[in-house]
């Protein structure tokens, strides 16, 4: 017998299978591409849809996204509106690279790519498989976990996307920024898809944004997939600004060497219904990951974020500080796995989850979850959740302050603990300037 | 007059703490409120600055003629009413700079006039800090976050300094001080001294006095004043203590 919850959704698993049919025929992959696809499909199909009775979905139900019926677009070309969108962007003084996806399609008008050091390439995933790239070839799907239905679902109708690859011993220092843009009324439906490799003592600096130019109804079903040499080290930002109405799934994995450090920030503003999956999986000794969350919501949004910390070597730390402010009605889920392996001896995990609750009718849903096999290990975690403090509030007032700016202070200072560490001044400033403009 | 304050009874999670207190303030004066713990000082204080979780339930105040029970708190700043905090509050990650300029700005919002650019921002109050001897890098660090207890008073009457309020409230500023800082705070507090302002302090001991020279002082008393007269009232409450005063009013 199926599941009830899950017949709710097997109209649109048909209606993927359907559309994957039209999509093969009009973009035809290299062989090893064609495979990985056929074979996502069929574990999407197998797997369908999670319901609220999968654990890891206990606490949002993503059955509204799952059902958006879109019309696929796989050709998509911005023309003569890439003018109009342009003034629009987001961190647009940010120095360095960008690569722009307008409706999951490269868009080059949109795009700039700087003088880069020798054998860096940066270029949109579909070049780099049109072009026979071995590395993509290689790399493609190789950190990520494809039994994940989301996942499953991006690697079969993956079209584009970036390439980003930092050979050893290269500092890139400018950023790359990966902008995606969802436009137009239709809903539509997009699977980004990033693979990002740095060698030996690489370093980047990476800004991915999610945005639209559109209040409608669509999905993004975004996977970056991540792998760092040894001593390698990331500095990733996202920056989830999409449409009031919007579903926006995200799965970042990341695949840490001996000795490098990766700091995620994934800052939440945007959406209507939101799941961030960040997975760092810590493989050679001494990695240091540190994976940082912000969630602003109001109205009826709901965010999720569910973080995993695989340590699977031994001498690895890990940081992790996710900090909500809820308003209205809205809900927010924090899950944050922390996994150690039985080699894993001195390991140093920290987690910390802090929520501010602006309103009686918003949620948080905050559940750490510890599984540690290892003997020899520290690992912390700990969560709050509270209301703005009043008499800090009372304070500012009576300096003349108005009541709704003390309040907006006290959230900018507390969001801070998350911004401050992000050493890109545009974003900071630019999200910081969000914030307040939202909390108006 | 200043500030009148008529008949004013308030009562904190349903207990009243205020029994009827009437005051009046004129420009040029200083007024000591001193009480034994617990007669409603710092309620009294609270209540003025509007702070939430304080019912007024009868009486009236009336600042410059303006009905202040009226007002929130911001307006009340901005009205010209200023609390400095028996304690300070801590704020990490608000940059005293940003709060400053927030204070200020929302102050001249409230009365019409255009905000006040970076540099003359940052200019006048670098000339305010040198009142009572800040070290200007605390404009960098969070609101009295790690503040020592002298940095904090003093830090209360910079931002009086800054705010040239027309009624400012010391609450117990002397509580936690050593005897220089009492003195720098004190000196500061006498400074912003004019024939157009006036100050109230609140304070256990008459130590203070001894430095910011009252000119009316006033007993405090389970929710009362019962007793007001010249400075040396607070000179024979040094002496005497509190009990020969509160003696003669107990409770019915």
């Amino acid at each position: 017998m199926a599941r009830t919850q899950t017949n709710l959704t097997q109209g649109a698993v048909t209606r993927y299978e359907d559309a994957f049919a039209q999509f093969e025929r009009e973009h035809p992959a290299p062989a090893w591409l064609q495979t990985k696809r056929r074979e996502a499909i069929q574990t999407f199909a197998r797997l369908g849809f999670p319901t609220v009775r999968d654990e890891e979905w206990k606490y949002t139900d993503i059955t509204p996204a799952a059902n958006l019926v879109a019309t696929p677009i796989f050709h998509f070309e911005l023309n003569g509106a890439a003018a109009q969108v342009r003034t629009q962007l987001p961190f647009q003084t940010l120095e360095g690279h960008r690569l722009a996806f307008v409706n999951g399609h490269y868009a080059p008008d949109l795009s700039h790519i700087g003088e880069l050091p020798t054998g860096v390439e940066i270029s949109p995933l579909s070049e780099a498989i049109a072009a026979d790239s071995e590395r993509v070839q290689q790399a493609f799907g190789r950190s990520v976990n494809g039994e994940e239905t989301f996942v499953a679902l991006n690697t079969a109708f993956a079209q584009d996307g970036a390439f980003v690859f930092v050979p050893a011993d290269v500092e890139l220092v400018e950023p790359v920024h990966l902008l995606f843009l969802t436009t137009g009324d239709a809903a539509t439906v997009s699977h980004p898809r990033n693979l990002i490799l740095l060698g030996h003592n690489a370093s980047l600096k990476l800004v991915e944004t999610y945005c639209s130019s559109t209040e409608g109804v669509y999905l993004t079903n975004a996977v970056t997939e991540i792998e760092s040499g040894a001593g390698a080290r990331i500095e990733h930002t996202k920056a989830q600004l999409e449409s009031p109405k919007a579903f926006h799934v995200s799965t970042i994995q990341v695949g840490a060497a001996r000795d490098s450090q990766l700091r995620s920030s994934v800052l939440n503003i945007g959406g209507r219904l939101v799941r961030n999956n960040s997975i760092a999986v810590m493989q050679g000794e001494g990695a240091e990951v540190t994976l940082n969350g912000l969630v602003l919501t109001d109205h009826e949004q709901h965010i999720d974020n569910h973080t995993t910390m695989d340590h699977a070597q031994p001498h690895c730390a890990s940081h992790e500080m996710y900090a909500h402010v809820l308003n209205d009605k809205s809900v927010g889920v924090f899950n944050g796995k922390i996994f150690v392996r039985l080699d894993a001896q001195k390991t140093d995990a920290k987690q910390s989850n802090r929520t501010i609750l602006l309103s009686g009718d918003a949620t948080i849903n905050a559940k750490p979850q510890l599984e540690i096999l290892a003997d020899d290990v520290r690992c912390t975690h700990g969560a709050t959740i509270g209301q703005l403090d009043e008499t800090a509030q009372f304070y500012l007032q009576t300096r003349g302050v108005p009541a709704r700016e003390a309040r907006s202070i006290l959230i900018r200072a507390f969001a801070g603990e998350v911004l401050e560490p992000i050493s890109l001044e545009v974003v900071r400033d630019e999200m910081e300037a969000r914030i307040t403009a939202k909390l108006k | 007059m200043l500030l009148e304050i008529k008949n004013l009874h308030a009562n904190v999670e349903g207990k009243e703490i205020l029994r009827g207190i009437n005051l009046t303030i004129n420009p040029g004066e200083v007024h000591a409120i001193m009480g034994p713990n617990g007669s409603g000082k710092s309620t009294l204080a609270a209540v003025l600055a509007g702070r939430d979780g304080y019912d007024v339930t009868e009486g009236e105040v009336l600042f410059d003629g303006k009905d202040l029970l009226d007002l929130a708190p911001e307006e009340r700043a901005a009205e010209g009413l200023f609390l400095a905090f028996q304690y300070p509050v801590e704020i990490p990650g608000v940059n005293t700079q940003i709060f400053l300029r927030a204070a200020l700005n929302g102050i001249r919002k409230y009365h019409g006039q255009p905000e006040l650019d970076a540099l003359s921002f940052l200019k006048l109050v670098k000339a305010k800090t040198k009142l009572v001897n800040l070290d200007e890098s605390f404009l960098k660090r969070s609101v009295n976050e790690n503040f020592s207890g002298g940095e904090k008073k003093k830090a209360e009457i910079f931002q009086m300094a800054l705010l040239e309020p027309k009624v400012a409230i010391l609450d117990e500023t002397d509580s936690g001080l050593d005897i220089d800082a009492l003195k720098v705070v004190s000196s500061g507090v006498n400074a912003l001294k004019s024939p157009n302002n006036s100050t109230i302090v609140i304070t256990h001991y008459q130590r203070l006095l001894n430095y910011i020279v009252p000119d009316f002082v006033h007993i405090l008393y389970k929710g009362q004043i019962v007793r007001s007269g010249g400075k040396e009232l607070a000179l024979e409450l040094e002496e005497g203590g509190y009990d020969p005063i509160t003696a003669q009013f107990t409770e019915v």
